[in-house]
């Protein structure tokens, strides 16, 4: 559970997530929208499918993976939110399509 | 001073097999081996069990394959009683994919050799077409250039991680020692007895097994073994977790129970430098992506370069000293595919002195009557 | 990419940003590749933007922060080839870079290489450190930077370490609701630092600063504990809370956000990757690469600056990265050895100074061994593979005698963070097991990419 600042008030941007809109400031990653949207967890682990969501938000951790787009396993730490973008949870393994 | 029956001085796949089977035997087996950063080609092999390819020039060592694969079941199956440990075992056959006419072409003619060879013996690889190769995984999107692949029913692999762990576990439950930081510095043979000196003490017993992999060239000489093998380096490519996509086992594109993807067959006479080389990997990643163009989008998490074990005719090495009895080498590229075998009839040999028909084969004295003649 | 820069730099914190711009002044064509999309590095993280906006934010972030303004625009107007959002997956010790950007993998090979890749969080692997709701203190610092975000409901800060203290003070600057800070640092270390008095007083400010923060966070009403031990965050699905000993009893504190911090250590990953020459920093306990005095490493042409050589914070990282750079201006005979050792001594001197309050700082947050070696069984060390404390010891147990075969036996850093966050967690457990001391166990032998590459792009890759 995360909040803005009241200076945080630009939220021009809006993508989806899950099939939900989600409304971000320019220039967050993905990672930080998504969590001040209190999504519960960003990603389930390949081993044991607990539930994660981003722990070290500078590119280290990859516990903030997520399909970006369509692409599994991103960094959603390192990815700047754009209008329309697709994401959701990395459930698992990725799978392997075309 | 520790004594015991046999010394196992290695503790990879094939050590770690063969003393596994020691122990089983009855034996009263310490396995040596040494630390953390040492070439290490158990930690950094394919996982293969494989026959289709072994026995160029030496028949009964494809036969000797075949003769382990069939015992895998079983082996896997004591393993995971013994260890609790499931190596993840898959048989049913594996392939080789062929790439273009000219790799078929060449396949074909290997095939045509090996049947030759065998004489009406054992060798079952055929090949099959792009249809045939569909079938094993009906939802797989073939490259355009696969032509086909070569299949054997024999073939199939295993987790060589898992396999390690598995050994080491269950031959310490059984009472067997293992014990590492012990690299080994001589091997004295006086009367019946053998003594092995390392830095953290000495050990001594009737029996000493050489499976120290690239050490191996150093310690023969000690007990009047000669052991011609030579570095030759692979790398190895391996993805990240994807769900389950290679339902099967094939020769250089793997996926792991785990589901990460393992990729290699590169080929490089570089000495014992296993680095990794931009180069290469490229070369392996675009086979791969060739073969499975669904592949271009997994991620890449590690490389590494393991160096192989290769006797001149690629052929094992299972020998007994002629000068200082109770000391033998048991040497291969092919630690995984002989795990079973080795736990299993090597070890035999090496405890009661019985031999299998034909293993007089694996001696080193055959390259003695090479460089003779 | 044909043109061959004089030098490349790898990472654009303050240590990357410095020697950029002291490289450029000297006519060196200088190429700068960092993962972020932003110059800055995490300590001055979205520092252009933050300083063009009067906020709030700027206020709660601090002098120290905006400190990093001036540099960011000193690198701005710098003739730099600056590419944000690359990530460099490979480094040869022919200074050869590889790296994907916008999708594209590449390769640049530069005549002389300076890394400036900064520090991390260390890991806390306490029982529960996996649930969501719980992140690093230094991650939720992030969010404040970047995004203007902090935790929503009750908020227990957990460990050690000066920016513990930072963004706890931060946080309740911001409004957020802090309902306590447990402080595994012991009384011991504090008594322990006494011995070291004649740094602090050379670095009187800096004692008086982090007195002002504590003195703050008090007087907002956040109950501070001192020297808890047992530590886990509590929850199953998600974090709930705390529990920890403090004085003779255990207690429980709920919570929604539990942010864990216990100092940062530096990013080994390519100097690993390198294989260059490593040392064990006993104290701090982590590795940094073995560096001369202008920050060379054991392999000709590659240098470090900034965090990524060892702990010393961000203006000292400043300074490192503008030695460095003039060392490398030296070496490509750009300017003589007299200019470089003129140049520098300004900079070696505060150099001096900045090292100076080391010993006290390492004396005050040594980390804590409850934390440094999990006790539980059950605790996941290795966050990637799910592997606990006592597959760890199992390994040991088996024969493993260093993280490399710990990692065949148990997968723990094979998973995509290549053991970031765990390595120095399962070299501790060895040590602790063997009775022997790290720097005897060693550590992951870190092989490449560094981060992860597809198949797609290595197989399109023109180096």
């Amino acid at each position: 559970m995360y909040k803005r600042l009241p200076e945080g008030d630009d939220l021009s941007v809006t993508f989806d997530f899950e099939g939900e809109s989600v409304s971000a400031r320019p220039g967050d990653t993905v990672a930080a929208a998504i969590l001040v949207s209190d999504a519960g967890h960003t990603r389930t682990t390949p081993v044991t499918g607990a539930p994660r969501l981003p722990y070290c938000m500078m590119g280290v951790c990859f516990d903030c993976l997520m399909e970006i787009d369509g692409v599994p396993n991103q960094q959603a730490c390192l990815v700047e939110v754009r209008d329309g973008m697709r994401v959701k949870r990395q459930v698992g393994a990725r799978g392997v399509d075309e | 001073m520790q004594s015991a029956d046999v010394i196992v001085v290695g503790g990879g796949i094939f050590g770690s097999a063969v003393g596994y089977g020691l122990r089983r035997e009855g034996l009263n087996v310490v396995i040596l081996d040494e630390g953390d950063n040492v070439l290490r080609a158990s930690r950094g092999n394919f996982g293969l069990v494989w026959t289709q390819s072994k026995g160029v020039g030496v028949h009964r060592y494809h036969e000797w394959s075949c003769e382990s694969a069939a015992l895998y079941p079983d082996f896997a199956a004591e393993l995971l009683e013994y260890s609790d440990i499931d190596v993840a075992y898959r048989g049913g056959g594996g392939v080789e994919l062929l790439l273009g006419d000219d790799e078929l072409e060449a396949r074909k003619q290997f095939i045509s050799n090996m049947q030759k060879q065998a004489a009406g013996s054992i060798f079952d690889c055929e090949i099959i077409d792009r249809q045939e190769l569909q079938k094993f995984a009906p939802d797989l999107t073939l490259g355009e250039e696969l032509v086909g692949a070569s299949f054997s029913p024999h073939d199939g692999d295993v987790n060589p991680l898992l396999l390690l762990r598995a050994l080491h576990t269950a031959f310490d439950r059984r009472g067997g020692r293992y014990l590492t930081n012990r690299r080994v510095d001589s091997i004295d043979h006086r009367g019946s007895d053998f003594t092995v000196h390392t830095a953290q003490g000495d050990f001594t017993a009737a029996k000493v097994v050489l499976a120290a992999g690239h050490g191996a060239p150093r310690l023969g000489p000690m007990v009047g073994l000669n052991v011609p093998i030579r570095p030759q380096r692979g790398q190895v490519l391996i993805t990240e977790r994807a769900r389950p996509l290679f339902p099967f086992a094939m020769g250089s594109i793997r996926q792991t129970n785990e589901g990460t993807v393992q990729l290699g067959n590169s080929k490089e006479e570089v000495g014992y430098d296993d680095g990794t080389s931009l180069d290469v990997t490229r070369k392996i990643a675009t086979r791969a992506v060739r073969c499975f163009p669904q592949l271009a989008g997994v991620r890449l998490v590690r490389t590494w370069g393991c160096i192989r074990i290769l006797t001149p005719d690629m052929a094992a090495i299972y020998d007994e000293s002629a000068t200082c009895p109770g000391a033998y080498v048991v040497t291969s590229h092919s630690g995984v595919t002989l795990a079973a075998i080795n736990a299993a009839h090597v070890a035999r040999w090496i405890a009661h002195g019985e031999m299998q028909p034909g293993f007089e084969q694996f001696s080193a004295q055959r390259f003695d009557v090479q460089a003779a003649a | 990419m044909s043109t061959e820069p004089d030098l490349i730099i790898i990472g654009a914190g303050p240590a990357g940003q410095a020697a950029a711009v002291e490289a450029a002044s000297h006519g060196l064509s200088v190429l700068v590749l960092d993962e972020q999309s932003q110059p800055g590095g995490q300590i001055y993280r979205n520092i252009a933007r933050n300083a063009a906006n009067e906020s709030k934010l700027r206020d709660i972030l601090g002098r120290d922060y905006m400190r990093g303004a001036a540099l960011a625009r000193e690198f701005e107007k710098a003739d730099i080839d600056y590419r944000a959002g690359a990530s460099v997956w490979q480094v040869d010790p022919n200074c050869a870079v590889s790296f994907t950007h916008n999708g594209t993998a590449s390769q640049v090979t530069g005549r002389r290489l300076l890394i400036a890749t900064g520090a991390q969080e260390r890991p806390v692997a306490i029982p529960g450190w996996t649930l969501p709701g719980v992140m690093g203190a230094g991650a939720a610092q992030v969010l404040l930077k970047s995004s203007g975000v902090v935790p929503m409901g009750r908020i227990v800060v957990v460990g050690s370490g000066p920016l513990l203290l930072l963004v706890t003070q931060q946080l309740v600057d911001a409004g957020a609701d802090v309902v306590a800070m447990l402080e595994t640092t012991r009384t011991a270390d504090y008594l322990a630092a006494a011995g070291t008095l004649p740094g602090a007083l050379r670095a009187p400010e800096y004692l008086r600063k982090g007195m002002a923060m504590r003195r703050r966070v008090k007087a907002a009403g956040v109950p501070i504990h001192s020297g808890v031990r047992g530590l886990a965050v509590l929850g199953s699905e998600t974090a709930k809370g705390v529990r920890f000993g403090h004085g003779g009893a255990m207690q429980e504190v709920e919570a929604d956000t539990v942010l864990l911090h216990e100092g940062v250590v530096p990013n080994v990953q390519i100097t690993r990757q390198l294989w260059c020459d490593h040392e064990w920093v006993e104290p701090q306990r982590y590795w940094r690469p073995v560096l001369d005095e202008y920050y060379n490493t054991s392999i000709a042409g590659i240098a470090v600056a900034g965090d990524s050589a060892g702990i010393y914070g961000a203006e000292y990282a400043a300074v490192a990265g503008r030695i460095a750079a003039l060392d490398a201006a030296c070496s490509l005979q750009k300017i003589s050895a007299a200019d470089r050792d003129r140049e520098a001594a300004p900079l070696l001197k505060q150099r001096a100074k900045y090292q100076a309050i080391r010993p006290l700082l390492d004396s005050l947050f040594r980390p804590n061994p409850e934390i440094l070696t999990p006790a539980d069984d059950d605790t996941i060390v290795c966050r990637c593979e799910e592997v606990s404390a006592g597959a760890i010891r199992e390994g040991v147990r088996l024969g493993a005698t260093g993280p490399n075969q710990l990692k065949s036996y148990m997968r723990c850093g094979m998973g995509p963070c290549q053991g970031r966050f765990c390595g120095l967690t399962v070299a501790e457990i060895i040590a602790a097991e063997r009775g022997e001391s790290v720097r005897d166990v060693g550590y992951y032998r870190i092989r490449p990419p560094i981060k992860p590459v597809t198949l797609g792009e290595l197989a399109a890759f023109d180096d």
